[in-house]
């Protein structure tokens, strides 16, 4: 984070685009987040050139955070090449002008929307994540003077009512995403919508890991190497989900995969959803089931026509 | 009916008044509650018994006047002196609060099991099993099939919510429970049935009861002890067959006169 203060030239953006008393601001709430693991931080989000939604709690933690020498690498869903991924590393790019990456790595930010990388992050790495409603108690309790005070006495019965309900009507806890934790025995905290596949990830992590809500005007924060628990009962513990057939393209096994529909017959195949792991691994010669195959060619596996040209 | 199982009381009240700006909701009332005893607060719309009510269960801080409660470890406290935490701790455990309209006492987008079983959750029981079995237990206990335990109480009769949002409050044994009108709203079959079964509860757990009705048969069948309101203050008050039998007050007179008689 070295002088990223520009000199004020007309026509250029401010070094990632945010003011710098701006980028004080939310680093306050940064600190105090880090401080606090799991407590929502208010802040006064921005308006930035993107609408609610398409990551501007993320956008702006990351721009508060970077600075020149980082290298930044944008996730959406996993995949670096989607359209949210797209824009926001173009938006950065422009703004900042920093190295941008698609391996994680090389990454020293990793803003991500909905996946956490399949490759342990490292304690000089830091992982951003977006975040549409930080609230976890949020629908079940939809007053936020509340909730507040349920978060400030640790009054969390309510959750379990959710996970309770969840199993009388699917004999199993069916929430998928969003899944609450808590983290370092206090706080209950929603890790976005990641697949609770994920959840495992953020408990004892080396990164640190922010959390920005732009519309909602939250940030939270899990520093390196801290306790998350995923919430359960005794009797029905956390379960992460399980896939029978590996990625399709690398043959990787305990990763999350992405079902992708290959023709209107019902052709379909299941695909590593962090593609750069998948890439390195066909990288590396790892072959899955359906890598030679012609109808997953155009799924950023290997291109026969392309070569061939 | 139950014999009292302390001289200590649980409840101590002194001097509690509560004003809405020049208005008197209710003065200076005075009474002890003891272990196993049902209190009933009587008297016409507008007397000041559901603020009273609302006064003792925390739920409207009383302008001034003291509200004492013996804890679980014997010590007396001024509730109004408690923590927040505190105060919710003892709203789910100690406490029961039933609402004369079931919908405000329930959740009613979730199951009958998860009402029931959200103050063992809350009070940190972590075992889906035993949270089950314990709220079918009690769904037993105010007669509610065991095959309705997965159902919205939305689909359930105003009666049979009213039972549910009974088993709701009394999951975690509770010593002290307030009741609002418990049996308003329901045909005379109903809170007749209503009635039986709470006298049995109460009479089997040897709870705490105070309970407000505008209903003096409701007043006779339940409590031990009465108090009659009006305009605010407490005019009379006694043991409730006396009460109700020998009104001293013109008021209570013209109350116990007004009582139907088919």
């Amino acid at each position: 984070m070295n002088d990223t203060a520009a000199i004020f030239d007309q026509g250029e953006y401010n070094f990632a685009y945010l003011d710098e008393q701006t980028k004080r601001m939310i680093r306050r709430a940064i600190l105090k987040g880090i401080a606090i693991p799991g407590y929502q931080v208010p802040f006064a989000s921005r308006e930035m050139p993107m609408p609610y939604g398409w990551g501007t709690g993320g956008v702006q933690v990351t721009a508060s955070i970077l600075g020149k020498d980082d290298c930044l690498k944008m996730i959406d869903q996993g995949s670096d090449d989607t359209t949210n991924a797209v824009s926001l590393r173009g938006f950065f790019e422009k703004t900042a002008g920093v190295r941008t990456t698609y391996e994680t790595a090389e990454a020293s930010v990793i803003q991500t929307r909905h996946r956490i990388p399949e490759k342990n992050l490292r304690e000089d790495q830091i992982l951003v994540f977006q975040v549409p409603i930080p609230e976890p108690l949020r629908f079940l309790e939809p007053r936020e003077t509340e909730t507040r005070k349920m978060h400030a006495l640790e009054d969390y019965g309510l959750m379990h009512v959710k996970l309770y309900e969840d199993i009388a009507k699917n004999g199993h806890i069916a929430t998928t995403y969003a899944y609450p934790v808590k983290v370092n025995d206090r706080y209950v905290m929603d890790p976005s919508p990641t697949p609770k596949f994920d959840n495992p990830k953020i408990d004892q992590m080396a990164a640190l890991q922010l959390y920005g809500a732009g519309r909602e005007k939250r940030i939270y924060a899990i520093p390196p190497y801290t306790k998350v628990k995923s919430l359960d009962f005794e009797d029905y513990p956390f379960e992460i989900q399980k896939f029978d057939k590996p990625c399709g393209l690398c043959g990787a096994e305990d990763v999350y995969l992405d079902e992708v529909i290959l023709d209107d017959k019902g052709g379909r195949m299941f695909v590593c959803s962090d593609s750069d792991f998948c890439e390195e691994r066909r990288a590396e010669g790892h072959l899955g089931p359906m890598a030679a195959d012609p109808a997953a060619a155009h799924i950023g596996g290997i291109q026969p026509e392309e070569t061939a040209r | 009916m139950s014999v009292f199982q302390s001289d200590d009381p649980l409840l101590q009240v002194r001097n509690v008044t509560r004003y809405y700006g020049d208005r008197v909701g209710c003065a200076e009332v005075s009474f002890d509650l003891w272990p196993g005893e049902v209190l009933a607060i009587v008297g016409e719309s507008g007397s000041g018994k559901t603020t009273l009510l609302n006064c003792l269960s925390t739920r409207l801080a009383p302008t001034t006047g003291a509200i004492e409660y013996r804890m679980r470890d014997g010590s007396m406290r001024n509730l109004y002196q408690l923590s927040e935490a505190e105060r919710r701790l003892l709203m789910r455990t100690d406490w029961g609060f039933v609402h004369q309209n079931a919908a405000d006492g329930l959740r009613m987008n979730v199951s009958a099991g998860a009402n029931v079983g959200e103050r063992l959750m809350a009070v940190g029981d972590r075992h889906y099993g035993n949270i089950r079995s314990t709220a079918d237990d009690w769904l037993g206990r105010v007669e509610i099939e065991s095959d309705r335990i997965d159902d919205d109480p939305r689909s359930f009769s105003g009666g049979m919510r009213q039972r549910l949002q009974i088993a709701r409050n009394l999951v975690t044994n509770p010593r002290l429970v307030f009741m609002d009108e418990p049996t308003g709203g329901l045909d005379v079959s109903v809170q007749a049935r209503l009635l039986d079964l709470l006298r049995r509860l109460v009479a089997d757990l040897g709870l705490s009861v105070v309970i407000v009705t505008h209903d003096l048969a409701v007043a006779r069948l339940l409590s031990h002890r009465i108090m009659v309101m009006r305009q605010g203050n407490v005019i009379e008050s006694g043991l409730t067959d006396q009460v109700l039998d020998d009104p001293r007050e013109p008021y209570t007179q013209l109350l116990v006169s007004s009582i139907l008689q088919v």
